[in-house]
Formats: C-alpha cells, sequence, structure tokens
C-alpha cells in the first residue's frame, strides 16, 4: 500500500498539523519507507491470537469515585497562553 | 584520586565520614557543568543555585543522621520529568515556555531521598529518537572519540543527555526513560550501565507521555551498583499511575552479590543478525564464556518473533504518541501560533511547535488509527506483540535470564544514519522486544571496539525480577573490568 499525495494531506489535516506542498512530498516518502518496512508484519500468523495493549502483567486498576485534588486555577492556568479570568481563551468558535 | 572518580557508594561514605560535604561535591559538580555543557550540550538547562541549595540541606541532614544513600549526589534529571518551578522542555519548542507547576513522582522521591539535581538533561524531542539528534535544543557530543579521530559521534538515545552528562563526569548519575531502548542504548553507546526495569515498576506520572504501554523510567550510572541504589529510591507503587505495580520494592544492591552460579542464562538464537558489527558478536561471546566460568549454565533458546519487534514498535508506539501528542494545541500551556480560526491556531502551533520526526510519528500514528486501517495495521501489531511477549514467557520457563547484544553498533557520527527514519530505527532491533514484553533489561558496558568505543551487553529478565538481572549484570561487569574512560571529561 502506497500512500499518495491527498492521503498525506488528509492525515496531517486529521493530525492538526500544517503542511505545505515541499512538506508533503517529503512526507510521503517517509510515511511510505516506514509503512513498506511494517509491510513485514503480513507474513505473521496471528489466527487465534489476543491483542496485547500494554506491558502491565495486571489488570487495570480503579479506584474510589471521588475528588482527590482540586481548587488550584492559578497553577493550571499559570502557563496558559491566554486567559480570560479562570478560563483558557481561545479564538471566537461560534459567531 | 579526582572527585570525578568517584562512584555515587564511595561519594556516601565520604558524604558520611565527613571527609567531603555535599557542597564541595555539588560545587565541583557545577563547575564542571559550566566548562563543559557548552560543548557537550548535555544539558537543557543548568540549575546550578537550586543545586547548591539541596546540597546545603543535604549537609544539613548528614549532619542530623537522617541521610539515605543518595543524599548529597549531584544528578541529571532527564527533561521529560516534569519538576516543579524549573522548566521542562521535552527538548520540544512547543513546551519552550513550560513550567510546570508539579513534580513527576520519581524526580520527587529522588529529591526527597536527598538527591541533588543539577539541571535538566537534553533529550530526542519527545524521548523520539537514538542519537539526540532530534532535540529542538541541538544534539548532543558523546565524550568518546574513535581512536585517532576527532569526529563527534552521538551519545545514542533519547537519553542521549543523561548519557553524556555522566560519562563526562558532569553528573554523577542520572535519570533516564526508555520506551524503544532510550535508556540501554545510549548506555552502551557512552560506556555506562543503565537499566529499563520492569513495565509498572516506577511510576510514569510526571513523566511527559510518549508511548504510555511502553515508557519506562531508569537509572543511568558508571556502574551496576549506582543503578541499584537509584532504583531504590525510584521504583514503588504509585497511586497517580493507573499502571503502577502495586508491589514491594526488593532491595536491588542486596543482590549484586548473588552471583549466576547455578542460573539458566538463554542466549537467543535470531539476536545474532547479519550486519551486526564483529566486534559486538566477539563480546557477546565473551560474555557467555564470562557467565560459565562463574558457574552459570547456557541454554541456546530461541525467541522466534524478534524479528517483527521493530515493525509492531513502529505501529504501536507512533500509535499512542499521536493521541498522547494531541494535548499540545496552544490551548493550555506551551507554544500558541495564532491563526485565523481555532482550527488554523491548532495545525500553525503544532507546525511550528513540534520537529521532523515527531511530527512523522504523529502522522503515522494517524494514519495506522484511522478508519479502514485500525484493523490492517494497529490491531495486527498488538496481536503480533502478544506473541512476542509469549516468545518472553515461553523462553523464562527454561531459563533466568536472557544475554544479548545491547546494540548492532558502537556509538555512529554525527549526521550518519540519516538516509531514511527506518536506517535510524534499526539501532534498537535489540532493545524493543524486551520493551515490547514488559520485562526488565539492563546494558552493561563490556568492553570496547576495534576503533575504542564502548560496547554494552544485554541482560533482560523475567517480570519484577530486576534482581536477577543485577546479579548477572554484576557478573559481566566484574568479569569484564572495564575501566576506560571517554576522551572528553571533568578531571
Amino acid at each position: 500500500m502506497s500512500l499518495d499525495a491527498a492521503t498525506v494531506r488528509r492525515i496531517a489535516r486529521l493530525a492538526r498539523i500544517r503542511v505545505n506542498d515541499d512538506e508533503v512530498s517529503v512526507l510521503q516518502g517517509e510515511l511510505n519507507a516506514i509503512l513498506g518496512y511494517v509491510e513485514q508484519l503480513s507474513e505473521v500468523d496471528v489466527s487465534g491470537v489476543e491483542p496485547l495493549s500494554g506491558g502491565a502483567q495486571m489488570v487495570l486498576r480503579q479506584r474510589e469515585d471521588q475528588l482527590s485534588d482540586g481548587g488550584i486555577p492559578e497553577q493550571i492556568l499559570a502557563n496558559a497562553p491566554d486567559r480570560e479570568m479562570n478560563f483558557f481563551a481561545v479564538p471566537k468558535v461560534v459567531e | 584520586m579526582s572527585i570525578f572518580d568517584l562512584t555515587i557508594a564511595a561519594a556516601a561514605k565520604k558524604l558520611a565520614a565527613k571527609d567531603l560535604s555535599a557542597v564541595e561535591l555539588t560545587t565541583a559538580y557545577n563547575k564542571a557543568v559550566a566548562a563543559l555543557n557548552p560543548r557537550l550540550n548535555a544539558y537543557i538547562t543548568a540549575t546550578p543555585d537550586l543545586a547548591l541549595e539541596q546540597a546545603k540541606a543535604a549537609d544539613a541532614r548528614i549532619a542530623a543522621g537522617t541521610a539515605t544513600a543518595l543524599t548529597g549526589i549531584p544528578i541529571a534529571m532527564k527533561d521529560l520529568f516534569c519538576t516543579a518551578g524549573v522548566r521542562t522542555t521535552a527538548a520540544s519548542r512547543i513546551l519552550e515556555p513550560f513550567i510546570p507547576p508539579y513534580e513527576s513522582t520519581v524526580s520527587a522521591k529522588l529529591r526527597d531521598a536527598g538527591a541533588v539535581v543539577l539541571g535538566k538533561a537534553n533529550l530526542d524531542e519527545f524521548a523520539m529518537g537514538s542519537s539526540n539528534i532530534t532535540s529542538a535544543y541541538g544534539p548532543v557530543e558523546n565524550p568518546w572519540k574513535r581512536n585517532g579521530s576527532d569526529a563527534k559521534l552521538v551519545p545514542g538515545g533519547s537519553s542521549g543527555g543523561s548519557a553524556a552528562a555522566v560519562a563526562a563526569r558532569i553528573a554523577l548519575a542520572a535519570t533516564g526513560t526508555d520506551t524503544g531502548g532510550s535508556i540501554r542504548q545510549p548506555a552502551a553507546f557512552t560506556g555506562l550501565a543503565g537499566i529499563k526495569p520492569t513495565y509498572g515498576r516506577c511510576s510514569r506520572y510526571g513523566i511527559v507521555a510518549f508511548a504510555s504501554s511502553l515508557d519506562q523510567a531508569g537509572p543511568m550510572a558508571r556502574n551496576v551498583e549506582d543503578c541499584a541504589i537509584l532504583l531504590n529510591a525510584m521504583a514503588g507503587f504509585d497511586d497517580k499511575d493507573s499502571t503502577s505495580a502495586p508491589r514491594e520494592v526488593p532491595n536491588f544492591t542486596a543482590a549484586l552479590s548473588r552471583g549466576v552460579k547455578g542460573l539458566k542464562i538463554g542466549i537467543p538464537a535470531e539476536y545474532r543478525l547479519e550486519g551486526t558489527n564483529p566486534d559486538i558478536l566477539a563480546l557477546w561471546d565473551k560474555g557467555i564464556a564470562w557467565l560459565r566460568e562463574q558457574g552459570a549454565e547456557i541454554i541456546d533458546i530461541s525467541l522466534p518473533h524478534t524479528k517483527y519487534g521493530l515493525p509492531v514498535y513502529y505501529i504501536v508506539a507512533p500509535a499512542e504518541a499521536s493521541s498522547n501528542l494531541a494535548r499540545y494545541d496552544g490551548v493550555r500551556f506551551g507554544l500558541r501560533v495564532e491563526g485565523e480560526d481555532l482550527i488554523d491556531m491548532y495545525e500553525r502551533t503544532r507546525a511550528a511547535g513540534f520537529g521532523s520526526e515527531v511530527k512523522r510519528r504523529i502522522m503515522i500514528g494517524t494514519y495506522v488509527l484511522s478508519h479502514g486501517y485500525y484493523d490492517a495495521y494497529y490491531l495486527k501489531a498488538q496481536k503480533v506483540r502478544n506473541l512476542i511477549l509469549k516468545d518472553f514467557t515461553d523462553a523464562f520457563t527454561k531459563v533466568d535470564a536472557i544475554l544479548t547484544p545491547t546494540a548492532p553498533s558502537a556509538a555512529f557520527g554525527l549526521g550518519e544514519k540519516m538516509d531514511d527514519p527506518v536506517t535510524m530505527y534499526l539501532n534498537d532491533v535489540f532493545t524493543v522486544p524486551a520493551s515490547l514484553a514488559g520485562v526488565p533489561a539492563m546494558s552493561v558496558p563490556a568492553g570496547l571496539s576495534a576503533d575504542g568505543l564502548p560496547l554494552g551487553l544485554q541482560v533482560i529478565g523475567k517480570h519484577f525480577d530486576e534482581e536477577t538481572v543485577f546479579a548477572v549484570s554484576a557478573a559481566i561487569e566484574n568479569a569484564a573490568g572495564f575501566s576506560a574512560l571517554p576522551e572528553v571529561r571533568a578531571k
């Protein structure tokens, strides 16, 4: 399988990364090289094999559904590029 | 003997005996950082004033008789661990202005043990790389040189700054993180010991996430004992990490003197790869002989899915990265580039903030998780990952530990292996399988290549059996008697 330029643009859009025309052609070559390399997995027979999602040899732990932290808006907003009162500020989304 | 020759264990003895103060030790290291870092670029942010304050507190603690094995020990902290009040960049432009309001669990544990942090060590951007050349803050120079050559070599990656700092003695030890080899490969390239513990052994809380099912913190140091001392402090259950293992932490230093008599050591046929440096294959044979001489039983084993480790890794890790790195959008922290609307702001921010390797991996991850390709790539990779785990669990019914080389080559030159991303990825061929299986693995410096560069051997153990990994690694270290030093170092 080989990615065409339009697919590279579509992936970039999904990934929210702006790319120019020069970058598209470079990325196209690199992404195809990587996909070509991982293609060898198709030769492995995985019938009856469960997917393994993680390295932990355990069932994910659950905790009580109760507050354990909070009341620290200044700390949370300290790195905000822009803020209004206790909110993160972004360009207008709805007119 | 220079102050820089001291290991953690030796320095701790001198500190306890008041032959040396923490302030003296830290001052010497601060000076060495100031002298050598402009050349090596091992630290993104040096914190000499903070280090001196911590050293003063360490001296007070030593005087009060409440010191630990790490009190007053100056270390480098990989700039992937969030440190409260100290800029944490993950070597990315997108986090250039980021000052965490909180501390990672591992760095907090080291701080609580009294360790002194000299600064934040350079790395590949978001820990994605095997050479430290993807850092937005410039590459790191390996303090080692090939015989008769001045060419700059890479320190490996992604924990390349940590590795270069410890090797050049501008840190006594360092923290690293390992997702597919990022502790073990740079340790091998710089003549250090470094261990990736079992997945779940060290908390991931506060470590900038790359691939959450693989990321694991660990120590890098001049010898195996120092790694054990550090891991004693770094490991342990943490409620803030959902995959943290609720297990007691054994005393790793106590395992060092166990020896290997009667242990069964597996030698996997699939790691004898074509194209591996012959010096490395010869060193592997030496390692086998050393363990046999010390009473271990050597057993040939097979890990049949080894060759699929890298392709699985280069689907799974980018998939998780594309999800983890979605948070960098210019809204809550980090860089923002204004745009015509919200989406445009996201796209411009991420285009300006991420380097090319990070963009590549996010794009691959986005693709393999996208509608219509998920089953063919991501699900398939997860299934093969299970077969790789099974390779190890089968092998560990017959053997106690596995011995392999750490990397297929010694440190390479800055600018080499840059032709295409896949060539660079091949560096991780021996380290990735243990990461995918979640088992502990350690690199031990064991010899030099024909052109004078350090080479490492890798010891892989069962889940949560770091003690056997330490015992075997210590046995190799004793037999190898590795004492070579890099050309560039504090003296």
